[in-house]
């Protein structure tokens, strides 16, 4: 049974929760979100500079399960630099690996380390965890006001 | 030694039986709701079968038999708690709807600006809400006795709140986070020696399936709970007020069966219990439960008590030689509730979810993980997700065994 529960907690996955990277608040931001699920009390605030449609710069903080904080921290790494279409791109891809079928492989390679959340698909109770800094990013760049929440 | 039959009692439930992710279900949820009984399940069955009408206004059989047992369950209630009359007890929907009630009722017919209400810093949020919102309409202070360390209230800080101005002090019974079982009949007794106006409401949600309630003895003005954590259905809950509050009080909802004469300029209402039981209440529900205090009744209530006490007692010490694990909740007078959180081997707290996901997929475990309707506690605590195991009667050393294991696993894998 261990062995399951090792494909959701991957090792990198352990490593990002416990010490999340970007994990700071910043100034310079010129977008921000606030996401929040309230059964499980995962909250984390994104912080983002958008310049040109370019995520120039990118950051979060809160607190949650390991899986929520993990996910923010690999993805803050990935959209450091990357264009906002770019992003909403990967969002798609890295949704359809953690609920629907495996993406191809060239899709699979877009998403670098995010492919260590495959192990999510077989706990669906756990997708609104990986997927909270993603909505989260989503209503940042769309500038709503609103706190998002993965949870019906 | 207690005298009671661990084996046969599981058997009473039927879902105690079942599997979860192939290993026997480990139920330790039991402060969020408790299982039901057989007798329980074929009680409800039986009415639905066979007497089922709506209430107290057929002339028809049915509707007879479904007004006797309705009206029956209200008598099992009464005996149940000790009330001294029958129209002291009000079907709710359970015990935030209960305190709502009162709230809105009570409160706002009583209660003025500068009037104060006191609470305390362990309430579940249905004992919170309630009074804010009715501090906000009346202009009423809420004050909050506040909680030492082990999750305990500091009676002399109580003492203190009490004053000319206090005109209701609401607390649990029993926390639904700590386990800490509240010292009430000071809390009343103080509370009526402050003023014969300074009235009490006792949330016993978590109170009613491990304690004996005897409300004349306490001498509380209000008491309630929900069904469902007295092994009965959900959506059926209890008020119990003294008569002549009850009598004095404004209704909560209007509608019919809660009238004597209605016109279209006005109407008249009921005396209580039925000026408070607007519409068709829960009917089946209030059967089920009247059925899960018969189950309660037929067994011997210290022997529960005593074996409860023993699992507290068992799973406090395993939990306690956990490396890393933090007790929150360590009351001298508590409940079977063991409320925790868990560091992993580098110092890192392991979130609450992370927890409860593992238990449930490794070894069955069912328990709760967050912030448990308490988040002013939490903040006391300064945590922002733990892991509750909440445990009934008929649980055994075996579910505290593999919570233990599960807990050994989650550290191996957080390693």
């Amino acid at each position: 049974m261990i062995s399951n529960l090792r494909e959701l907690y991957q090792e990198m996955i352990l490593d990002h929760g416990r010490c999340p990277r970007h994990f700071h608040t910043l100034p310079q931001a010129n977008r921000q979100a606030r996401g929040f699920n309230q059964l499980c009390g995962d909250s984390l605030t994104l912080y983002l500079q958008v310049e040109d449609q370019k995520i120039s710069a990118i950051s979060f903080k809160g607190s949650g399960c390991a899986i929520s904080i993990a996910s923010a921290s690999l993805m803050s790494e990935i959209l450091q630099g990357k264009t906002v279409s770019e992003a909403e791109a990967l969002f798609q891809i890295f949704h359809q690996l953690l609920t629907r079928e495996i993406p191809s492989p060239e899709k699979i390679e877009h998403l670098e380390k995010l492919a260590v959340f495959s192990g999510v698909r077989a706990y669906p109770v756990r997708v609104k965890c990986a997927t909270l800094a993603w909505h989260t990013l989503l209503a940042a760049l769309q500038q709503k006001n609103e706190i998002v929440s993965t949870e019906d | 030694m207690y005298s009671f039959d661990l084996k046969k009692i599981r058997q009473d439930f039927p879902i105690l039986q079942q599997q979860i992710k192939a290993k026997p279900l480990v139920y330790l949820d039991n402060a969020a709701s408790t299982q039901k009984p057989k007798s329980v399940i074929e009680r409800l069955q039986h009415f639905y079968r066979c007497e089922y009408s709506n209430i107290h206004r057929g002339i028809h059989t049915l509707s007879e038999l479904a007004t006797e047992a309705f009206e029956h369950s209200r008598e099992k209630i009464q005996q149940f708690i000790n009330a001294k009359y029958f129209s002291e007890i009000i079907f709710v929907r359970g015990t935030t709807e209960a305190i709502n009630l009162v709230a809105q009722s009570y409160g706002l017919s009583q209660i003025k600006a500068g009037d104060e209400i006191i609470i305390s810093h362990m309430e579940h949020h249905a004992n919170i809400v309630p009074w804010q919102i009715l501090s906000a309409q009346t202009g009423a202070v809420l004050k909050v006795i506040p909680i030492n360390d082990a999750g305990e209230l500091i009676l002399e800080e109580y003492q203190r709140l009490l004053n000319v101005k206090t005109k209701l002090v609401a607390v649990c019974h029993i926390s639904n986070t700590l386990g800490t079982i509240n010292p009430i009949q000071k809390i009343i007794d103080y509370a009526h020696a402050n003023s014969a106006d300074t009235k009490v409401l006792i949330d016993g949600a978590q109170a009613v399936a491990h304690q004996k309630i005897d409300v004349q003895a306490l001498d509380c003005d209000f008491y309630v709970f929900s069904g469902h954590k007295l092994f009965g259905p959900t959506g059926i809950g209890v008020l119990y007020g003294k008569q002549a509050l009850l009598t004095a009080m404004p209704p909560y909802q209007a509608g019919g069966s809660m009238i004597t004469e209605v016109s279209l300029e006005k109407s008249s209402y009921r005396e209580p219990p039925y000026k408070f039981e607007a519409g068709t209440p829960h009917i089946a529900g209030a059967i089920g439960l009247a059925a899960s205090i018969d189950y309660l009744n037929q067994l011997d209530f210290a022997a529960l008590q005593a074996h409860e006490k023993a699992l507290l007692n068992y799973a406090t010490a395993q939990l306690q030689d956990i490396a890393g694990l933090r007790l929150i909740g360590t009351a001298t007078e508590k409940a079977a509730i063991l409320n925790f959180t868990l560091n992993d081997s580098r110092g890192v707290r392991i979130h609450g979810h992370d927890m409860s996901d593992v238990l449930n997929a490794e070894v069955g475990v069912a328990v709760r993980a967050g912030q448990h309707c308490t988040m002013p506690l939490m903040q006391r605590f300064n945590v922002d997700s733990t892991v509750r195991a909440s445990l009934a009667f008929y649980n055994s050393k075996e579910d505290i065994d593999a919570l233990i294991s599960g807990l050994h696993t989650l550290k191996q894998l957080f390693n």
